[in-house]
């Protein structure tokens, strides 16, 4: 039997009660009171997620910024210091490696998150392309992660911390601490709430997971495991690697045209120019092409659940798969993503999906399926 | 917990036979184990089901899961409030949970269920 990895909350996991799942390699808790109520409190509260899972690389060096410009797909260059993007990265092919968080730490210092089951892969992967002057660092054992999400999250934070969390914007983030402890405070999350991934020192994250537990007692703040992370993720229609996206898709094919920059000398003229990238190539000669297939949101019409690997099919016609599918909690429909051909992508196509040999009905919608109140 | 006059299967579920027919349902075990349940697939009556065969599906918030038949027999009753009330069986798995009657075609399948004792035991065990 193999030894599954643990993050530095395993034991305050197992001594609450939450139950356990084999995540990718990692033993991880999959819900603590429940997903339907940890789905709840995150929507309309405030849930604490150990993600400390997740992979952190540092690339450092005064070539820093070339080499993640040229092995990610959006443009680091305009990212300002305590600034974050979503990128991705891509094989010559075309096809995604993963998708991270860039941050810029300082002009010579990008920090990414990255997929827990994907770290090492993404390490040799960028070290591989390190032509540049640039050190490339896998520090996943430097951190853990927790991630506190919801409309009420930011109240609960603010009790921990001087930071002046008001006048962080999405997607930026501060070194600063949280109850003493030295964090990288990031407004970011994978949820589609308001929230934060706070970044520490691994024997710092019980005492700090307590603290924050505590805080948010007035808040109702509730501890919430992976299952939950899954629902709310897939509301938001955001990506999971091995589901929306993998080394098969492309970020066209997976509607994340957005952050792939081809050329953004012509946009911004001041700016360093993104210049090419692995991957680009395939890009320009795909986008040329035109992609035949999208990944495309649908909900189910008739009695059923759609899950992972389900097939679509369209008149009858084997056209798809779904890459996530389930129940969505906030909206009370069973929803899903699937792998579709351009003609069926338009919100409004009749589909049926194969729940175990039954053609359950299905319509396209758009995505995301859960927007958040501003 | 375990009712007493109940018989149990190592899949976790449960079958309550009274004169010749047995109700059939899932253990709290089993409800625990799933999480929040939010659709049952239940079998059309009159469909005959088999001893150690899947005749029901369950579907938790996380994935679907197949139900098996403790005892053969056809189907002659299905619980219709599970449609709009999956959850009784988080609730409710050993009472108002029940998924379907069974009309028992081979009586003597009862005696190779477990015990109340004995599936307590096994549940420790596992």
């Amino acid at each position: 039997m193999k030894t599954l990895l643990k993050t530095p909350l395993n034991a305050v996991h197992r001594a609450s009660g939450a139950k356990m799942v084999d995540f990718g390699g990692w033993d991880m808790p999959v819900e603590y009171a429940g997903v339907l109520e940890e789905h709840r409190a995150v929507r309309q509260g405030a849930g604490l997620f150990d993600v400390s899972h997740m992979g952190e690389i540092e690339v450092r060096g005064p070539q820093a910024l070339e080499l993640v410009q040229y092995v990610t797909v959006n443009d680091a260059a305009k990212l300002k210091t305590g600034q974050a993007q979503y990128s991705a990265l891509l094989y010559q092919h075309g096809g995604f490696v993963d998708d991270i968080l860039v941050h810029k730490v300082t002009d010579d210092h990008y920090f990414l998150c990255v997929n827990a089951s994907n770290q090492d892969k993404d390490y040799e992967h960028i070290r591989a392309h390190n032509h540049f002057d640039a050190d490339v660092e896998n520090a996943g054992d430097q951190y853990a992660q927790l991630a506190i999400q919801g409309p009420l999250a930011t109240g609960v934070v603010s009790k921990l911390t001087d930071a002046d969390l008001a006048s962080i914007k999405r997607y930026h983030f501060v070194d600063g601490a949280v109850s003493g402890v030295r964090a990288r405070i990031a407004r970011t999350g994978y949820t589609g709430e308001d929230g934060w991934e706070i970044y520490i020192a691994p024997d710092q994250a019980e005492r700090l997971w307590n603290e924050i537990l505590e805080a948010g007692r007035e808040f109702a703040i509730q501890p919430c495991g992976l299952g939950a992370r899954n629902t709310l993720r897939m509301e938001a229609a955001m990506p999971l690697y091995g589901h929306e996206i993998d080394a098969s898709i492309t970020p066209w094919e997976a509607g994340l045209d957005w952050i792939v920059k081809l050329d953004t000398a012509k946009l911004d003229k001041a700016k360093r120019d993104k210049g090419d990238f692995l991957g680009r190539e395939a890009l320009v000669k795909q986008k040329e092409r035109g992609i035949t297939r999208k990944l495309t949101g649908f909900e189910m019409k008739g009695r059923g659940i759609a899950r992972d690997g389900y097939e679509i099919l369209a008149n009858g016609v084997q056209s798809g798969w779904v890459t996530s599918g389930g129940p969505a909690p906030a909206l009370n429909k069973n929803i899903g993503m699937c792998m579709l051909p351009l003609h069926l992508c338009e919100p409004g196509s009749a589909l049926e999906v194969s729940v175990r040999g039954r053609a359950v009905e299905a319509v396209t919608v758009p995505m995301p399926f859960y927007k958040r109140a501003r | 917990m375990y009712p007493e006059n109940y018989r149990y299967t190592k899949e976790h579920e449960w079958v309550l036979v009274e004169d010749g027919t047995g109700t059939i349902g899932i253990t709290d075990h089993a409800q625990h184990e799933l999480g929040d349940i939010v659709y049952v697939e239940v079998p059309k009556v009159g469909t005959h089901v088999e001893q150690g065969k899947s005749f029901a599906v369950v579907e938790s918030v996380k994935a679907a899961s197949e139900i098996f038949a403790p005892v053969s027999g056809e189907v002659i009753a299905v619980n219709d409030q599970l449609a709009t009330k999956p959850e009784l069986l988080n609730s409710a798995p050993h009472t108002d949970g029940w998924i379907a009657r069974i009309k028992l075609s081979v009586p003597d399948e009862i005696a190779r269920l477990l015990s109340a004792a004995d599936y307590q035991a096994y549940l420790a065990a596992e």
